[in-house]
């Protein structure tokens, strides 16, 4: 058997998805950009998603921006912004669990001469709403803050935050790493008070390589990326038409009965915490039920270091990651395990299982299943 | 390209007396070896004690110069303009174009170094050094002769061509591949053995190698760095035959065992026996490891004696006098070390006691070992059968 319990690091495509991208490769392959009739063919399935998206997040169309994934939006968000409002303030404010992709482009804009306030947060996982009062100021020109995390799930408190923000400095953006929470959460950036809005596709079973950014209108942003004027100018580089209409389709599919596949996951989640709990040495770090994302379950395994069980599971056919797996290559631990407080201890003994649409309870059994026979194995050579 | 030629120039292998041919001919093997991936087509040709490479047409000469680089053996590579002008008037002029084009500074001494392998020709070399000199300090007045220290020692040789060269490109030295039996390297995924294996394949010597792979407390990441690795030391070595031999059955049979501080020299000691065994049965006539006294615990003097108990085959450890910067340095020039720094855990890092033994008592170390006498021929056995080969090239 096999399960794979990685999905919060990718996901398998769905058939839809692979379809659309088979077609806008070898069928309708034409330069969206091209006068010719296959150029306007191509252009028509970037429309398609644009307003499907646009639709489901109740936008603009004209306000959804591709890009080549989440990392991109997250730096076009960060840096774009941050160029675009110079003169109205150097200020920044974010957290302490960001992922790499909002942490290392504040870095390089700390460089650049901004200031960059990091909230910390507590036991949930949450930021301290008093705290960022207290941190907006005049020259702030933006909070960036996750919807959910991606090592335990946390759900940010969003509508607060934004609502914190118009208090205090109305001129301040709010922009949101929504990169695991889309495909989870039914977002409505107007009414959410979002400005900006960084989503991947290849994290809700569309096509790697391509995920967008949702700027308000009114917000102004500066491109990263300069060119042949593609997507208004703000995005230059021939469309990705097979990642796009890949990406359309997902969102598509995804958020159609779209409170049925949550509630499944939400079980599977719950399932699989319960029958963590029968083992002995394991803390679930991810907050129960609705109260932490549904795709989500953090567990740490005292006296089992992190790597060897991820290794001992992939000799089973499970895969799960240990940490984030984007920063678990880096040496030293998660900055956000740490954060809400796992034991020292168990910072390296931690793994994450993330689920999809596909998965399933048989899976979650196999796993405990499996973890029962190998944790006692471990734990005698430390 | 104004180069259709390079002449190879070898040190060594011009010793050997009557096995001479023999290495030649190793010489030219690895030479066309790592010209197959180089753009262009080329003949690899030897004559009267020399060896040839003739591109023929177009070819990608950075390219070609790096890949013989790489082939140990070569003391330089000279690349050749080649002429078929035989008047000397028009040769005259063709080698002052030649020098036009290499040198665009002028301000350089020089000397004219003429040779007539085709006696035959109306021009003795005495002649053709004197009216050649004579025609580049007239094209060039800023150059200037010198006979004893020259900066150019320009070579001009009437075979069935005219050969021009004065460039030298050093080689890597060092004596063909397979010229000198063949041996086993202990590769890990760490800076020195890479480098050690390049040391002894310098030598003319042949590798294969064995890691020593772990799961699950080693990744299959880390396997694939060694891969990785072998592939890098091949470009030099040629092929290499890994063989990937799984260790945790082993591994944790000593930590359960053997005192922990003694566990990564009683390790350490599996692994020569393993390696040896696996040398004995692929015809390597010796062992090759990175070690360097006192870099580690487990290359203490003592150690190094302790390990080395178990074999009766000569071990080569090139490094052993090297200096960590030292072999960083070699390892930066042959292209490994990017590959080395991967951080992933090999099998000598995991279950590190807090304190290893640093000078280990072989007579304690047989009494650890004592305990194990009950299963371990069996799990070594089992590891030879179930080894994994691959070859990386």
């Amino acid at each position: 058997m096999e399960a794979y319990f990685d999905n919060s690091a990718t996901t398998k495509v769905l058939d839809s998805v692979k379809d659309i991208v088979v077609k806008t490769m070898t069928e309708d392959y034409g330069n969206a950009s091209a006068k010719h009739r296959m150029g306007m063919e191509a252009e028509n399935y970037i429309k398609e998603a644009r307003s499907i998206i646009a639709q489901n997040l109740k936008v603009q169309e004209k306000e959804i921006i591709f890009t080549s994934g989440g990392s991109e939006s997250n730096n076009m968000a960060l840096i774009g912004t941050a160029q675009a409002y110079r003169r109205s303030g150097n200020h920044i404010i974010s957290s302490n669990i960001e992922h790499a992709s909002v942490y290392n482009p504040l870095g390089y804009l700390e460089e650049q001469g901004f200031e960059i306030t990091f909230l910390p947060v507590d036991s949930q996982g949450h930021i301290n709403l008093d705290e960022l009062k207290e941190a907006i100021r005049p020259d702030t020109i933006l909070v960036s803050v996750m919807y959910v995390n991606n090592e335990v799930g946390a759900v940010e408190p969003v509508e607060e935050i934004s609502k914190v923000i118009k208090t205090k400095n109305p001129d301040t953006l709010f922009h949101v790493d929504a990169i695991q929470a889309y495909g989870k959460f039914q977002i409505r950036p107007k009414r959410q008070g979002i400005a900006l809005m960084s989503v991947s596709g290849h994290k809700i079973h569309g096509p790697k390589g391509v995920g967008f950014l949702y700027v308000d209108q009114q917000v102004k942003i500066k491109p990263l990326i300069y060119g042949g004027g593609q997507q208004r100018g703000m995005r230059a580089g021939t469309e990705n038409v097979p990642g796009v209409a890949g990406l359309g389709a997902a969102v598509k599919e995804i958020y159609t009965n779209h409170q049925e596949k949550m509630d499944k996951l939400y079980e599977l989640k719950d399932y699989m915490t319960g029958r963590l709990q029968e083992l002995e040495g394991v803390y679930i770090n991810s907050r129960p039920g609705r109260e932490s994302a549904p795709q989500i379950v953090s567990a740490s395994f005292e006296g089992v270091r992190s790597e060897v069980l991820l290794h001992s599971l992939e000799e089973r056919g499970i895969y799960v990651s240990s940490g984030s797996a984007c920063s678990s290559r880096h040496p030293g631990v998660s900055g956000t395990l740490k954060g809400i407080g796992v034991r020292q201890d168990l910072l390296d003994a931690t793994l994450r299982f993330s689920f999809g649409i596909f998965n399933t309870r048989e899976e979650v059994d196999y796993a405990v299943d499996v973890l029962k026979e190998l944790l006692p194995v471990l734990r005698r050579y430390k | 390209m104004l180069y259709q030629s390079f002449l190879i120039k070898y040190a060594e292998i011009g010793t050997k007396g009557k096995n001479r041919y023999l290495f030649e001919d190793a010489l030219m093997k690895q030479i066309r070896h790592v010209l197959k991936d180089v753009e262009g087509k080329f003949v690899v040709s030897k004559e009267t004690g020399r060896i040839y490479v003739d591109a023929k047409g177009e070819y990608d000469y950075d390219e070609a110069i790096e890949a013989l680089k790489r082939v140990f053996g070569i003391a330089w590579i000279c690349p050749v303009f080649q002429t078929e002008e035989k008047d000397f008037g028009l040769l005259k002029q063709q080698v002052v174009s030649y020098v036009d084009k290499v040198y665009p500074d002028k301000h350089v001494t020089f000397k004219v170094d003429s040779r007539r392998a085709d006696k035959k020709y109306p021009v003795t070399s005495e002649q053709m050094n004197r009216d050649l000199g004579e025609a580049v300090l007239e094209a060039f007045p800023q150059m200037k002769v010198d006979v004893h220290h020259p900066q150019i020692l320009l070579k001009v040789e009437v075979r069935n061509l005219v050969n021009i060269y004065s460039v030298m490109i050093p080689g890597p030295g060092g004596m063909p591949i397979g010229t000198n039996g063949k041996a086993m390297l202990l590769l890990s995924g760490g800076i020195d053995s890479p480098v050690a294996g390049y040391m002894i394949a310098k030598r003319g010597v042949k590798i294969d190698a064995v890691y020593f792979h772990a799961p699950p407390y080693t990744s299959e990441r880390a396997k694939q760095k060694v891969v990785d690795l072998a592939k890098l030391v091949a470009r030099y070595s040629g092929p290499i035959r890994l063989h990937v031999v799984n260790f945790t059955d082993i591994q944790l049979y000593i930590y359960e065992k053997c005192p922990h501080e003694e566990l990564t020299i009683i390790m350490r000691r599996y692994m020569m026996k393993i390696a040896e065994s696996i040398a004995r049965e692929t015809e390597c006539l010796a062992l090759i490891t990175g070690e360097s006294i006192g870099q580690v615990a487990s290359q203490t003097v003592q150690s190094l004696a302790a390990t080395n108990e178990v074999c009766t085959m000569p071990v080569f450890r090139p490094v052993i006098g090297f200096d960590k910067q030292e072999i960083v340095d070699i390892s930066e020039k042959i292209g490994t070390f990017e590959t080395s720094i991967q951080p992933y855990e090999d099998c000598c890092t995991i279950f590190v006691a807090k304190h290893p033994v640093t000078k280990p008592n072989i007579k304690g170390i047989h009494r650890s070992e004592e305990h194990l006498a009950e299963k371990i021929d069996q799990m070594v056995k089992i590891a030879l059968d179930t080894r994994e080969m691959m070859e990386c090239q």
